[in-house]
C-alpha cells in the first residue's frame, strides 16, 4: 500500500524572526478566535457562558479562564481563546440572540515585547501609545501601514497584534523595519 | 494630520481611520415607489454640497466600524462637532464657531488669491 503523506499543520509566518536590541518580535501560538456581535441587553448571557466578562467601556480588554475578550465598537468583540477550543460552544449555550463568527484561522498574531516596543508600532499605527493614554490591557483596532490590525497591550512593554494571516508577512516585515529603526 | 473625535470611542483618532460617508441627515421617503422622478432625483442625486458649515456622515472604518454625524467647515478643513448617528442635527456650539469664524478669515482660499478678486 501507498504511503501517504501525513498533513502537516503550517503556520503562518513559521521560522520567522526579527527584531533589534530594543525589541523583540515573535509569532504568537495559534489560538481560537471567535468575532461576536451581541445587543447590549444580551451582553451579560453571553459573559457567563463565554467566561469572561464583556467590556462594554471602548478600548478595554478582560481576561479570564485563559479567554480575552477584546472590545472592538459599542455591539463587537474578538474573543480570543488560547486553549483554540470551546468559544463557538459557549456562545451557543448563552441562548441569547447573537452572532458569533469562528475566525481562527483567518488572523494570526504577533507579540511585541522590549523598551522599544512602542516606537516599533508607531513606525506604522497613527495611535498614541504612551502609558496614560494606552494602558496594559487597552486594545483597539487601527491600522498598521496599509493595514488593518487589533492591537492590545499585554504589558508596561509588550503588545499583541492581531493581523490577518495573509498579511500577516507585510506587518511582520514592517513591524522589523521599525525594530531596526526604534534602536537607532 | 487631522484628529476627528469619535462619538463612540469616545477619544480623538487620526483621520487614517475614517472613511467620508456623504451628507448627513437626508430622510429616505416613506413610499419611494410613490414618489416622482424629480423627488426621486433631489433625494437620490441632487445634494447642496455647500462651501462653509457642512453636515456629514463619517464612518470610523478602521475603529469601532460606527456611522456617526460631523459638523465640519469645508473651508478650513476643521471639524466643529461630531455627535452620534440617528440624533437630530446638533446646533454648533457658540465658542467653537466663532473660532472657526475667525479661522476662516486666515485661510487661504483660491478665490481671493487666484480668481477674480486677485
Amino acid at each position: 500500500m501507498a504511503d501517504f503523506a501525513m498533513p502537516q499543520r503550517v503556520l503562518p509566518m513559521t521560522g520567522f524572526h526579527g527584531g533589534s536590541s530594543v525589541v523583540r518580535l515573535e509569532p504568537a501560538a495559534p489560538a481560537g478566535r471567535i468575532s461576536l456581535r451581541a445587543k447590549a441587553e444580551d451582553v451579560s448571557a453571553l459573559s457567563g457562558s463565554l467566561g469572561v466578562d464583556l467590556p462594554t467601556r471602548p478600548k478595554t480588554s478582560a481576561s479570564a479562564n485563559g479567554r480575552t475578550a477584546l472590545w472592538l465598537g459599542p455591539d463587537e468583540w474578538l474573543v480570543i481563546d488560547e486553549s483554540e477550543s470551546g468559544l463557538m460552544t459557549a456562545a451557543a449555550n448563552s441562548g441569547v440572540l447573537h452572532s458569533a463568527t469562528d475566525v481562527s484561522h483567518r488572523n494570526t498574531a504577533i507579540l511585541i515585547s522590549g523598551p522599544g516596543a512602542e516606537a516599533a508600532i508607531n513606525t506604522g499605527c497613527p495611535q498614541d501609545l504612551s502609558l496614560s493614554v494606552f494602558p496594559v490591557g487597552a486594545c483597539s483596532r487601527t491600522l498598521f501601514g496599509k493595514v488593518e490590525v487589533v492591537l492590545m497591550r499585554t504589558g508596561e512593554e509588550a503588545f499583541r497584534m492581531e493581523v490577518w494571516r495573509s498579511f500577516s508577512d507585510y506587518a511582520f516585515g514592517l513591524l522589523s523595519e521599525g525594530a531596526k529603526d526604534a534602536a537607532l | 494630520m487631522l484628529l476627528i473625535h469619535c462619538p463612540y470611542c469616545e477619544e480623538d483618532r487620526s483621520e487614517l481611520e475614517f472613511r467620508w460617508a456623504g451628507e448627513a441627515h437626508i430622510a429616505r421617503p416613506e413610499n419611494i415607489a410613490a414618489i416622482s422622478d424629480e423627488e426621486f432625483a433631489e433625494f437620490f442625486f441632487l445634494r447642496n454640497n455647500e462651501k462653509g458649515l457642512t453636515y456629514e456622515r463619517w464612518r470610523h472604518i478602521h475603529g469601532c466600524g460606527r456611522f456617526f454625524n460631523a459638523a465640519r467647515d469645508t473651508v478650513s478643513d476643521r471639524f466643529l462637532m461630531t455627535y452620534k448617528a440617528g440624533l437630530p442635527k446638533q446646533p454648533i456650539p457658540v465658542a467653537s464657531k466663532a473660532a472657526a469664524i475667525a479661522e476662516e478669515k486666515t485661510v487661504e482660499t483660491w478665490e481671493a488669491t487666484e480668481g477674480d478678486a486677485r
